[in-house]
């Protein structure tokens, strides 16, 4: 069996705050790992202590069979880390930071040379090599960011958040990179909140939310266990939500409500549901699509059991997508 | 005989040492990189500066003031104004530079998910600001050295002392690195450390003119030391006093070694 992380009730707190509050979890080699959760779900905590930069405040931490606590060296010298924030160094040129940074991990000018030019051609950069890092667009930094992490050929490849704040083609073009990446058989971890990164790219995932996991496994089979095959989207108002639900109760696996609008979850066939809103009187819109990873983590984190304590709740509008 | 339990804080004293290696030898090397890109402007305003107070003080002031310990006004504040201006190249790269590169443009972070580690990043800034602080201090002293203010040739183990200097400014700098809040701060250091550190350790007059506990205060002061050591270099005064200057700065800047990784480590990890 090849782990190439393996976790244990791993914890982080901070000035006793409790970042992590103990997860366990397990990353073959081969795969693209996710984890995902909301902004200061605790994502970059535990990918920071897998690089080895925050140190664990317990459990144990195994990177590519090396205890974290034992020697971090050993551990960094094979990894890849491309961070959340871009830190490229802006004195040099988009070549010169793969050369410099090819030298952190001691590796000679000709083999650094050489393996600049193959990264710059592989991400599109080859004609950008001789420009100030500055100059260059927010998309091929994050390009840049990702050959950088790749210099000294890895074996796990860590991406916090790789595609935050790129507009949707540089984000595509990204994913395709690490797709590509990912049939050479590198290992990749990757944190994001966008859930269609995650379904588009990881094979395994963790949702985490206040620093434990909510929910794991494949995202495609994650939907079908939490939510089910179809999700109906119908807008009623909030006053109207709870006698709607009522009535459909018995045809649907599960409902998440947010604000103005109601989300059915349905396992097999949605006709009866379907039959039921179009005869009633206080539904204005409705919309049946496919079930996505955006409906199990807006249900394991959306806290649904509070509609039904207080149904007239106004402060209740928690589709935090963000 | 060592007791059992005093050994562990003795190996993590050590750790405090064992970054001079060559990890912190890439850092320096990342930055002599960017060195040799900028280095025409980065000396000049280093260089010119001190020949501006040079020539002010010492041609102009010089005229009103009679020789001093049988050297000229200019002969006397030359070795001075090279000493305090490798302070300021030395100071001045810990501080404001070395702030850029770890808040604003995250270098740090950047190298320290490479096999470097923080302490490493450290050292070697230290190394890099001392490298500029020996480089602009020892050419300063060439030019010194031309314009015939310099009469001994004792004067070539100028880059020695300026070693020291620079190890102990640069120190002192990323101390403060480590710890103030925002890059404004650095003004609090400039006014209380390094501008009391130019005026009194004795560039401008001969501390016997200063009532005597003032004269023990700047005892104290680094740069006190580096500057009786390159006054009787450039003077030709060579004495085995100096050697107690030597180890005065010897002992200075390993007792502060620890001090800016330990700061720096408590700012940026959690």
């Amino acid at each position: 069996m090849a782990l190439v992380v393996e976790a244990q009730n791993l914890q982080k707190n901070y000035n006793g705050f409790p970042a992590v509050a103990g997860i366990d979890f397990q990353i073959q080699k081969g795969q693209c790992f996710g984890i995902l959760g909301p902004n200061g779900a605790g994502k970059t905590t535990v990918v920071a202590m897998i690089y080895c930069f925050h140190p664990i405040s317990g459990g144990k931490l195994v990177v590519l069979g090396i205890d974290v606590n034992d020697d971090p060296r050993a551990i960094k010298k094979r990894l890849g880390v491309v961070p959340q924030e871009n830190n490229l160094d802006l004195e040099l040129s988009v070549r010169e930071n793969l050369l410099i940074y090819a030298g952190y991990y001691g590796i000679n000018r000709t083999v650094a040379e050489k393996r600049a030019g193959e990264l710059l051609y592989f991400f599109g950069l080859a004609d950008k090599a001789n420009q100030e890092v500055d100059k260059i667009s927010g998309g091929m930094k994050r390009r840049l960011t990702i050959a950088r992490g790749l210099v000294h050929t890895p074996d796990l490849l860590i991406l916090d958040e790789p595609t935050t704040g790129l507009d949707p083609q540089s984000r595509r073009l990204i994913w395709e990179h690490l797709r590509r990446l990912k049939k050479r058989g590198l290992t990749l971890i990757l944190t994001t909140h966008y859930l269609e990164e995650a379904s588009q790219l990881c094979d395994d995932l963790i949702i985490i939310d206040k620093g434990v996991i909510l929910e794991e496994g494949n995202p495609l089979d994650l939907v079908n266990k939490q939510v089910g095959t179809k999700v109906v989207e119908v807008d009623v108002e909030a006053t109207h939500m709870k006698a709607l639900i009522q009535s459909v109760k018995h045809c649907i696996s599960g409902y998440q409500p947010a604000g103005n609008t109601v989300y059915l979850f349905i396992t097999e066939d949605e006709t009866e549901t379907v039959n039921i809103l179009n005869a009633s009187s206080y539904v204005h819109s409705y919309q049946v699509r496919p079930a996505n990873l955006e409906d199990v983590f807006l249900k394991l984190t959306g806290r649904g059991l509070v509609y039904e304590e207080d149904a007239n709740d106004e402060s209740r509008s928690y589709a935090q997508t963000s | 005989m060592m007791k059992a339990e005093a050994m562990p804080k003795l190996h993590k004293l050590a750790l405090y040492y064992s970054p001079v290696n060559r990890w912190a030898l890439k850092v320096f090397t990342r930055n002599l990189f960017v060195f040799r890109k900028t280095w025409t402007t980065n000396l000049a305003f280093n260089i010119v500066e001190p020949l501006l107070y040079l020539a002010a003080l010492g041609v102009g002031l010089g005229m009103l003031v009679d020789d001093i310990e049988g050297m000229s006004y200019t002969q006397f504040i030359a070795p001075g104004i090279v000493a305090t201006s490798a302070m300021w190249a030395a100071a001045a790269e810990c501080s404001y530079d070395s702030f850029v590169r770890m808040h604003y443009q995250k270098i740090y972070h950047a190298i320290v998910v490479t096999p470097i580690n923080l302490r490493e990043v450290v050292a070697g800034e230290l190394l890099y600001g001392t490298f500029k602080s020996v480089l602009s201090g020892s050419i300063i002293m060439a030019v010194v050295a031309a314009l015939g203010l310099v009469p001994s040739a004792w004067a070539l183990l100028t880059p020695f002392v300026l070693v020291l200097n620079g190890m102990a400014f640069s120190q002192l700098a990323m101390i403060w690195t480590g710890i103030v809040p925002k890059i404004d701060n650095f003004a609090y250091f400039f006014t209380l450390v390094i501008t009391p550190m130019f005026l009194f350790s004795g560039v401008f007059f001969p501390l016997e003119v200063l009532p005597p506990i003032l004269q023990q205060l700047a005892w104290l002061l680094p740069l006190y030391h580096i500057i009786v050591l390159l006054r009787s270099l450039t003077m030709g005064l060579v004495s085995t006093d100096l050697v107690f200057h030597v180890l005065w700065l010897l002992v200075f800047i390993l007792i502060i070694f620890p001090l800016p990784q330990y700061l720096m480590h408590r700012r940026l990890i959690k």
